[in-house]
């Protein structure tokens, strides 16, 4: 106790940076966002206020519930494609590449775009499945078409395999450390019980990744809910998800009281997500000896 | 009766690359036997193991198993089953789920009330009932081994291979398990291959050892064969411990050699029959505890100095150091034979005497 009072202070200039950086710049941002969302709009100007309008309005105008309810199924979408392509990724790069550096390079290869420019890579998409982009050019050249196809971009599937590419990344990389976890011998005592390799991937190994599927997933789905870009490049009329209403909110239409409100609202949606992925996580956790 | 071998490994060799494991061996193991395979670390004997359990593809020659050629077949159609050395146990597992695993599988047709009654059998006979519930993770060093003994019995297996199964456990737990090992294998009745490289591991349990060396078989035999009649210094220095010297034959007696092991010291030996007629340089065996402590004018006898002398409670290990001899010798003298000699005080000169059935002659220039 004396030893705490007595080195107080280079305990305080130790950590009072981190803690006003806490504060500045995550509690009072979050508390400015929470209170103007109960605030009144009298165009052009806000009045301080406690009411819930905003929120009422929120709920009873279909609109913002739509882009709501889409946002939430495009990030299923992309959290499922992404669970689809970076799990047997994953498990390849782990369980059939022998060679350290082959499995090295290819797992730097998936982390790698993450270096580029996210808006390049969104882009690129529009290249390729534009009218006259990669992915016609090589089925009318084949002919398997005999014209260009406009079915490709700006839609909500070419949102989802934009997203699905960007994101993959972030479910690679915890699948491939639970896999590359899992102790080699937890699969020869399996099999060395008589359980052949197909009972032993449901039976061990995927059970033995439920972290890594969960980690995977939330990040991902986090991170698709919450984007506005490739709604804007690659989506169509009905692409508009729940950060591009935000933005407009803040732009456009000039209504901080509203967007307040519906950022509050993404705000607590995620924090659910958080919640029950971190119960499911706690639940599926096993001490690998 | 003349039965096939339980095991038979014929000609099988193990490679890494330009690394070889298991140069080419041959092995019978008989039905019921416990045999160990014991070496130092590297020796090739956890590798033989891993080919017998399938986990390693053999480079050459034939696994068979009760006769059947099993060389090409996965583990899980082998019917052998493995305590592996970390126990292996699957930790998102209750432990009676850990020891069911084996039985679930659907082409063993078992029907559940009867995989209850094996797994509660399994739990009985290594003594863990109560525990069914448990996860690996909340269990003891010495449970889990139990935990990894039952899953691999309760399927019943012809051969149980056992991967070094007391290596993680503490000094004390060790013994308990090794009467335990011994139990099991008495009243299950089917045949124990273990690995270890606890000598006296081997000799406590096995009916037979195979002592192994740079992936070689140095020799197989009974534990007393092996302590009684090591073929090679390697091996008269692993199984129990051996004061390894340097010799050259001066003359041969009837079945008696005389040999000369430096500073003018000749030793008779009665155990030199084996060695070509025409060898010079020879290695001598000397088992500590057959040099004792005797009168200057017996014959066979060695006139030591005292280096070290070290308590080990019932008894007293000495060094000693011999004019002519570059190593050094070691001895046990029982706490009740201290008090006949002079003194064990560094410096002190003992006379000790071993009786030329007891000196072991290897063929060989040079000590190993």
């Amino acid at each position: 106790m004396t030893l705490t009072r007595r080195t107080f202070p280079g305990f305080a200039a130790l950590f009072s940076m981190p803690f006003a950086w806490v504060l500045l710049l995550l509690v009072v941002p979050y508390g400015i966002m929470i209170s103007v969302g109960f605030w009144t709009r009298q165009f052009p100007l806000f009045y301080p206020d406690f009411q819930f309008g905003n929120y009422a309005q929120i709920f009873s105008d279909p609109q913002y519930t739509t882009v709501i309810l889409r946002t939430l199924k495009i990030a299923a979408l992309v959290t499922l494609g992404a669970l689809a392509l970076g799990f047997p990724l994953a498990y390849f790069l782990v369980f059939t590449v022998r060679s350290a550096a082959l499995r090295n390079l290819l797992y730097m290869s998936v982390v790698v775009p993450l270096w580029v420019s996210y808006l390049l890579r969104a882009y690129t998409w529009k290249i390729i499945l534009g009218t006259d982009g990669a992915l016609n050019s090589l089925l009318v050249s084949t002919g398997i078409v005999s014209a260009p196809l406009d079915i490709f971009l700006y839609n909500q599937t070419a949102m989802v395999i934009t997203l699905v590419y960007i994101f993959v990344p972030f479910m690679v990389m915890p699948l491939f450390t639970v896999l590359d976890n899992i102790p080699r011998r937890l699969i020869e005592a399996s099999e060395d019980l008589g359980v052949g390799p197909f009972m032993t991937f449901w039976k061990v190994i995927v059970p033995l990744s439920l972290g890594g599927v969960i980690a995977g997933s939330t990040m991902t789905f986090c991170l698709a809910f919450g984007d506005f870009v490739a709604p804007v490049l690659v989506g169509g009329p009905d692409g508009t998800m729940v950060a591009n209403l935000l933005q407009t909110q803040f732009g456009a239409a000039l209504n901080w009281p509203l967007g307040s409100a519906l950022a509050t609202l993404v705000l607590v949606i995620v924090l659910v997500l958080l919640q029950i992925s971190s119960r499911l996580d706690t639940a599926g956790r096993v001490e690998l000896t | 009766m003349t039965s096939t071998p339980i095991v038979a490994l014929e000609r099988v060799a193990k490679t890494y690359g330009v690394f070889t494991a298991l140069h080419p061996t041959d092995l019978q193991v008989e039905e019921g036997e416990f045999v160990t395979l014991l070496g130092p670390s590297g020796c090739g004997k956890t590798t033989t193991l891993r080919l017998i359990g399938g986990f390693e593809a053999a480079s050459a020659g034939r696994v068979r198993i009760e006769g059947e050629d099993v060389t090409e077949r996965p583990p899980y159609r082998r019917p052998v089953n493995t305590v592996f050395q970390d126990y292996a146990l699957f930790p998102h597992m209750s432990v009676a789920e850990n020891i069911a695993y084996g039985l679930s599988v659907k082409s063993n047709n078992i029907p559940k009330v009867e995989r209850q009654s094996r797994v509660s059998e399994a739990l009985a006979m290594v003594g863990l009932d109560g525990l069914t519930h448990r996860r690996p993770g909340e269990l003891s060093g010495g449970q889990r081994q139990r935990v990894a003994m039952a899953r691999a019995i309760v399927r019943r297996p012809r051969v149980l291979l056992l991967d070094e199964p007391l290596s993680a456990l503490d000094v004390k737990l060790r013994e308990g398990m090794q009467v335990e090992l011994k139990r099991l294998h008495r009243e299950l009745g089917i045949t124990f291959i273990m690995v270890t490289h606890d000598q006296t591991e081997a000799l406590a349990l096995s009916d037979r050892i195979v002592v192994m060396n740079a992936g070689r078989i140095a020799q197989i035999g009974s534990p007393s064969e092996l302590y009684d009649n090591p073929a090679t210094p390697y091996v008269a220095d692993f199984i129990g411990a051996t004061n390894l010297l340097d010799g050259q034959v001066i003359g041969r007696d009837g079945d008696e050699i005389a040999l000369r092991i430096g500073g003018g010291t000749i030793i008779r030996s009665r155990r030199g029959t084996a060695i070509p007629a025409n060898a010079k340089n020879v290695i001598l065996g000397m088992r500590p505890e057959r040099l004792l402590p005797s009168a200057p004018d017996v014959a066979n006898t060695l006139v030591l100095t005292v280096k070290e002398n070290l308590f080990h409670g019932d008894r007293l290990r000495l060094e000693l150091t011999a004019e002519g001899i570059d190593r050094s010798i070691f001895t046990e003298l029982p706490r009740t034979a201290v008090a006949a000699v002079s003194s064990v005080d560094p410096g002190s000169r003992l006379v000790f005497h071993i009786d030329p059935a007891d000196v072991m002659v290897f063929a060989g220039e040079k000590n190993p």
